[in-house]
């Protein structure tokens, strides 16, 4: 089952790494692991999306990541209300009588196309990833030459915010992450 | 004041208290060196790093305060390695301060260079790369902080040459800032709730008593909470001499190479204890039938270790004493009557088995000869092990009653631990018994640190256990793969002339009569003092849990007739 946690990291050196090698070395999968600035220069926020079996597993990974002295905080936002996002580079072999056909596509996926050349063009998509697939597969009869995708990013919905499992895990965080304002 | 990072450094180290650092010099850390000599603290020159590190985990498991291993850059650190790796799983707070080419070379591959926050990453609690001076002080302090609070464990500082040089304004940070580190203390009410109900409704509990309890100091807690609410309390390897050995609710150590009545108690009990452990491979057995009957409680400082290996009806996170401080006033007072008379029964059983209750047939047993030790010590001497059968038969017959005095790699399991981290416990309590018992295996492996036992006037006793093979290894060829033994025939030095070329008085026991004369002689020669037990060849560790199996499905040691 997918899982996306959303952690928030000091941004330092090395953090990423530290992250990746955690999943590595505990033996998690990482499908896939966006990671980008916030509205605070000492913060980093990254969308972490894993496969794992069941809220145990989820609770193993949450629990690793706080051992990380770099984690901020974890939340598991997954089948919470929240918006998750995935941008796209799809490069497609077009010539001048196909563009019409690649365009409408696009239209239809709210994509557009970003840039022409001769024989191909680049569509540009964002959305859930279901919706990219979706758009992926329509294209792909018609000649992917290469793709490129974010990984995807998300943010809880309002005031909802995702789960906590391991609260009290790492000090009792309602309380502190008000104090350090995140 | 300006002050280079090497003299920013020490200032930092003297501060938290550090008086004995181990290590060797190199080019990288020269500087710290130089400026070492300007400092009240006594550097232990080792033969090889690893020595270094395991003095370093030795020192701290027995001040219970943090240790401090140095090393230079490339094979100084690399060497650390095995001993960092030994620190991490046995959550023991070391320090270890590397040297590192000058930042403006890092990644050059310049003499020298190791990735070394790169290779240590998966095994310290946190580690840190300095490129600059400035960083020095605030690394410092967050890296002992680190080490010593929370679940404990090694954190490494690789310090580049030319942040050791340069000079800056030292500043001693007043606090420490981490907003992704902050260790859990108490645990939430209504859970303590909920374990005062489990323990009220448990007809057959236990505790598990782990490395957790000396590690928080709760071992006086642990005692009115097992005398309050009458419960027998089992050991894993680490967890030994937190609760007294002699006491009657003291069960002994559980797991793979435990005493069959503590298996038995575990897997027909209704309600588990579990006080900082974390159900290692060795101490259950197959998970699948573990402890099949009993409601699971842990508490455990430690969120990824909730879950991990045992599904727990109700985690507890929290500092052990703390929560069980929180706990004790909350449960009421119980008897177990049955239920401990039904342990004792299986205890009886085990014992007429007992190696121990063979008569003198003129060989040299290793446990006979730990329980002389024990004897002759009043089991009061501080002990350390290497790895393998001598490990297990010391941890089956020293029986400790205090923390802190059973130095041995439990969840590494590092073959020539014993003698370096004997030497580093020496550090600690320069007046106490300190023993070391070693295999002819392990002893070889760091048997170098001899020389520096001798150059520190160490007062450590070393009784290696020779029966010329790799015992622990021969054991399972023996039970597991048809007695075809496989690389595990040894040859070994002269260990008695080995010990004297370093300057070290030794002797040879070939006999069961020999011990108690034999340990008393090295108890009234001070310093370092070696014998070497010619034991028995083909002895086996009983009883054992093989691998697969479940946790009462114990090899016994046949009956003798």
């Amino acid at each position: 089952m997918q899982y996306t946690f959303i952690a928030l990291v000091e941004n330092k050196p090395g953090v990423l790494n530290r992250v990746a090698s955690l999943f590595r070395r505990r033996n998690f999968n990482i499908e896939s692991l966006a990671v980008g600035r916030t509205e605070k220069p000492e913060v980093s926020r990254m969308t972490i999306v894993t496969d794992c079996a069941n809220d145990v597993d989820a609770h193993k990974i949450e629990a690793n990541l706080y051992k990380l002295v770099n984690v901020i905080d974890v939340q598991d936002v997954s089948r919470q209300p929240s918006v998750t996002r995935d941008l796209a580079l799809i490069k497609v072999r077009a010539t001048a009588e196909q563009r019409a056909e690649v365009n409408n596509l696009a239209a239809i996926f709210r994509a557009r196309i970003v840039d022409v050349a001769p024989d191909s063009v680049i569509v540009e998509a964002t959305g859930t990833e279901d919706k990219i697939e979706g758009m992926v597969e329509l294209l792909r009869p018609i000649g992917i030459i290469e793709m490129v995708r974010t990984g995807q990013v998300a943010m809880t919905r309002g005031e909802h915010s995702g789960i906590r499992r391991t609260a009290g895990a790492n000090g009792w965080r309602e309380v502190e992450l008000e104090e350090i304002g995140v | 004041m300006e002050l280079s990072g090497a003299e920013i450094l020490w200032e930092c180290l003297t501060r938290e208290g550090v008086e004995v650092v181990f290590g060797y010099p190199g080019g990288a850390n020269m500087p710290i060196y130089d400026a070492m000599l300007m400092y009240p603290v006594h550097h232990v020159l080792v033969r090889h790093e690893q020595g270094a590190a395991h003095m370093a985990d030795g020192y701290a498991r027995a001040s219970g305060r943090v240790g401090v291993a140095m090393a230079t850059s490339g094979p100084g650190a690399t060497n650390l390695v095995t001993g960092i790796a030994t620190a991490m799983m046995d959550s023991s707070p070391v320090v270890f301060i590397t040297g590192q080419v000058a930042a403006h070379l890092i990644g050059g591959d310049a003499f020298q260079e190791t990735d070394v926050t790169g290779i240590t990453l998966p095994i310290t609690k946190h580690n840190y790369l300095v490129t600059r001076a400035d960083e020095i002080a605030e690394v410092v302090r967050e890296a002992f902080y680190i080490a010593r609070s929370g679940r404990p464990g090694p954190v490494l500082i690789d310090i580049c040459k030319n942040a050791q040089i340069e000079k800056t304004e030292f500043v001693y940070p007043e606090e420490v800032r981490l907003p992704g580190y902050q260790p859990p203390s108490h645990a939430p009410k209504a859970d303590l709730q909920k374990a005062v109900e489990l323990i009220g409704r448990a007809k057959r509990p236990v505790i598990l008593c782990g490395h957790g309890v000396v590690m928080s100091g709760a071992e006086e807690v642990l005692q009115h909470f097992a005398v309050k609410t009458h419960t027998p309390v089992t050991s894993t390897l680490l967890g030994l001499g937190a609760f007294p050995a002699s006491h009657p609710l003291s069960l002994g150590m559980m797991g793979m190479h435990g005493e069959a009545h503590c298996n038995l108690a575990i897997q027909n009990a209704d309600l588990l204890l579990a006080f900082g452990m974390r159900f290692d491979d060795r101490v259950t057995g197959t998970l699948t039938t573990y402890a099949p009957g009993a409601k699971k409680v842990h508490i455990e400082i430690d969120p990824s270790e909730v879950h991990k290996n045992v599904k727990v009806d109700l985690p507890l996170v929290g500092d052990l004493k703390t929560v069980l401080t929180d706990l004790v006033p909350l449960v009421d007072e119980y008897e177990h009557d049955d239920w401990l008379d039904q342990i004792a029964g299986w205890k009886a059983e085990g014992e007429a088995r007992s190696i121990m209750a063979w008569p003198d047939d003129g060989k040299l047993y290793v446990s006979h000869l730990i329980h002389d030790l024990w004897s002759a010590t009043g089991g009061g001497a501080i002990v350390t092990t290497d790895v393998g059968q001598h490990q297990m038969w010391t941890a089956q017959y020293y029986a400790l009653d205090k923390p802190n005095r059973w130095i041995t790699s439990g969840g590494a399991g590092t073959m020539g631990f014993g003698l370096p981290s004997a030497i580093g416990a020496w550090f600690a309590h320069p007046d106490d018994e300190i023993w070391t018992v070693a295999g002819d295996g392990g002893f070889q492996m760091t048997a170098a640190e001899l020389s520096t036992a001798v150059q520190e006037g160490a007062n450590v006793k070393i009784a290696i256990m020779n029966n010329n093979f790799l015992g622990m290894v021969r054991q399972w060829q023996e039970f597991f793969f048809e007695k075809r033994y496989s690389g595990v025939n040894m040859t070994t030095p002269d260990f008695v002339k080995l010990a004297e070329a370093h300057g070290v008085p030794a002797r040879l026991v070939t006999a069961p009569e020999e011990v108690q004369e034999a340990i008393a002689w090295a108890r009234n020669t001070p310093g370092p003092v070696v014998i070497e037990f010619k034991v028995e060849k083909e002895e086996a560790v009983y009883p054992m849990v093989p691998a697969g199996a479940a946790l009462d499905q114990m090899l016994r040691r046949p009956v003798r007739s």
